[in-house]
């Protein structure tokens, strides 16, 4: 084994208890005397999805309040990204959503555009559609096995990995990488789509609703499934509102706002979809708005593929100033070879401006805000993400559910703290 | 029994103590069910389907950590973790392993700032590393093969 320090009592532990004074105004006057339990659930449980600490208080099986405390994640991306170039920060943006990177890809990438004024061609527009919606199927496929096996249906996880494995080889196709692509950037994407990449997503385009058909019968009208989920974790739409919940959180309760179709980006105008709604705003309802999600995901998809296969023509913005040229013009032009130095070793300057762009990700609406300097490195750039806010939410779904449906909640909101916590 | 029967008339095995229990601990090496981030969902993918870390007799993730024999640090692990993961290190019974699963949990990673720490190696001793962001699963696969082999080369003299 290797040499470590000798294991030493560790101060911390004491401080996390904390005296309960700490807790005055945050949790009720009846924890404080005693009447009430305060219960402490992570940063290490295998329902919360990752570290996220909640501090329950609990009135027998009830909550009472809960407490999220959130952080153990956090790895300072944002800061991060200050003293990097544009194009040399992408990489970091896959980091934070870790179940979509694509999708914060899009954000940070759509972001640059806007701020530079950059347009991307037809081509990259719809690889990009493509990318996102079969990250969106990936993302949510993990939501529902994860989901599922917090609420104690086991094999689902099973199947959804089978099928999430087919869409990372997919991603590992365009980009090399399976999680972590990097594959859309600042002015369309990395490279064109390889030729076996087609016949690949139109098989599993083949096969896949025959699989959401097969989760369905799991689970939709599994009576121990529908106990569980049905009104479970209400939240009504002006409090979804209020909250400034997005994605299937707020759709459960039935507000229609899906950002592919209220401020339409990368084309999704042109796509036709359906945008699914719940009615109770339930963890049941929220559930099968992502069921329903991936039905329209193929839609998006099929239609998107069909276009890639006849519209030809670049992939990536041919402004060289932003966007580098191919490498195979390198051994002809000169002036390539002075874009590409300068784009890989400078950079690019992007204004002294401040933008904000957002993007539809699976777990909702994903925001970039960007402060140029006028120079090639950002002033500041802030992730509005669609976690952090979910999990602000959180303790008013819980409030006065039981606390075995906690874990059904956590599920049904799908927050990730690689997202939350930057 | 398949001991027996695979000896013919034999029927004795003669082995040493070490060997015996050493593969008794590889072929049951029980991990603790803990994540941190994204190497996590790729620990997740290892175990699931395609991979099917059950292969190796690890499916049984334990939540406890007074349960478990392997520690798979799956992530980057931050200031504010640290003693979180410290403290379900302590908790382990011995005997005990930790793989460092990624490059933020082998060194920092692609994140040298004020937030991470740079390596778990600082907080808890590691017995192997595997590399990559995030490693396949075949890479965390080859990264616990590499563990029992180390293993099954313990000696008691050295059992603490």
């Amino acid at each position: 084994m290797a040499v470590a320090t000798p294991p030493q009592p560790i101060e911390e532990q004491r401080r996390w208890e904390g005296s309960l004074d700490q807790l005055r105004g945050l949790v009720s006057e009846r924890a404080i005397t005693g009447e009430t339990m305060l219960l402490n659930m992570g940063p290490h449980h295998p329902s919360t999805h990752g570290v996220l600490r909640l501090l329950l208080e609990l009135d027998g099986e009830q909550i009472v309040s809960c407490l999220p405390d959130i952080g153990f994640l956090h790895t300072g991306i944002e800061k991060s990204i200050e003293d990097k170039t544009y194009e040399i920060a992408l990489p970091l943006t896959d980091r934070m959503d870790y179940l979509s990177p694509m999708s914060n890809n899009m954000a940070y990438a759509a972001a640059v555009e806007k701020l530079l004024d950059l347009e991307v061609p037809e081509r990259g527009q719809i690889i990009r559609v493509v990318c996102l919606e079969l990250a969106r199927c990936a993302s949510h496929l993990v939501w529902l096995g994860t989901h599922a096996i917090d609420m104690g249906a086991m094999s689902v996880l099973l199947y959804a990995f089978r099928e999430r494995e087919r869409v990372l080889g997919m991603f590992e196709m365009l980009s090399g990488q399976r999680m972590m692509s990097s594959y859309i950037r600042p002015g369309g994407v990395w490279r064109d789509v390889p030729d076996d990449f087609l016949p690949t997503v139109k098989q599993f385009l083949n096969d896949f609703p025959a699989k959401v058909d097969d989760y369905e019968a799991l689970l939709t009208q599994n009576p121990i499934w529908k106990d569980r989920a049905q009104g479970v974790g209400v939240i009504e739409p002006d409090v979804a509102l209020a909250y400034g919940l997005t994605g299937p959180a707020l759709r459960g309760s039935g507000v229609n706002w899906d950002l592919r179709k209220a401020q339409p980006y990368s084309g999704y105008e042109t796509y036709d979809f359906n945008v699914p709604l719940g009615e109770h705003g339930d963890v049941y309802d929220r559930y099968l708005i992502r069921i329903h999600e991936f039905r329209e995901s193929m839609k998006i998809l099929n239609q998107a593929v069909a276009r890639l296969e006849t519209v030809k023509g670049p992939y990536r913005s041919q402004n060289h100033k932003y966007c580098p040229p191919l490498r195979s013009e390198l051994g002809q032009s000169m002036e390539a070879v002075i874009h590409h130095f300068k784009l890989w070793t400078y950079g690019y300057d992007a204004p002294d401006d401040e933008i904000y762009n957002a993007i539809e990700s699976p777990r909702g609406e994903i925001g970039c805000y960007i402060h140029g300097t006028g120079a090639n490195k950002p002033r500041r750039v802030h992730f509005k993400t669609p976690s952090f806010i979910h999990i602000s939410a959180l303790p008013v779904m819980a409030k006065g559910y039981l606390l075995a449906d906690m874990v059904a909640i956590i599920g049904s909101v799908d927050i990730v703290l690689g997202d939350c916590d930057r | 029994m398949g001991v027996s029967s695979k000896l013919g008339n034999l029927g004795i095995v003669t082995t040493t103590v070490e060997q015996a229990v050493n593969w008794g601990r590889t072929g049951a090496m029980w991990p603790l069910l803990f994540g941190l981030a994204c190497c996590a969902i790729e620990y997740m993918s290892s175990q699931a389907s395609s991979y099917d870390l059950s292969r190796f007799g690890m499916e049984l993730n334990r939540a406890t950590p007074r349960q478990a024999d392997l520690l798979i640090v799956s992530g980057r692990l931050t200031r504010k973790m640290a003693p979180v993961i410290r403290q379900l290190y302590d908790q382990m019974a011995e005997p005990k392993w930790v793989i460092s699963m990624g490059d933020c949990a082998s060194c920092g990673g692609v994140y040298n700032n004020y937030a991470i720490v740079q390596g778990v190696d600082e907080i808890i001793p590691v017995d192997v590393y595997v590399a990559g962001c995030p490693p396949r699963p075949e890479q965390l696969l080859h990264g616990i093969l590499t563990l029992h082999e180390k293993v099954r080369g313990e000696r008691i003299a050295d059992w603490a």
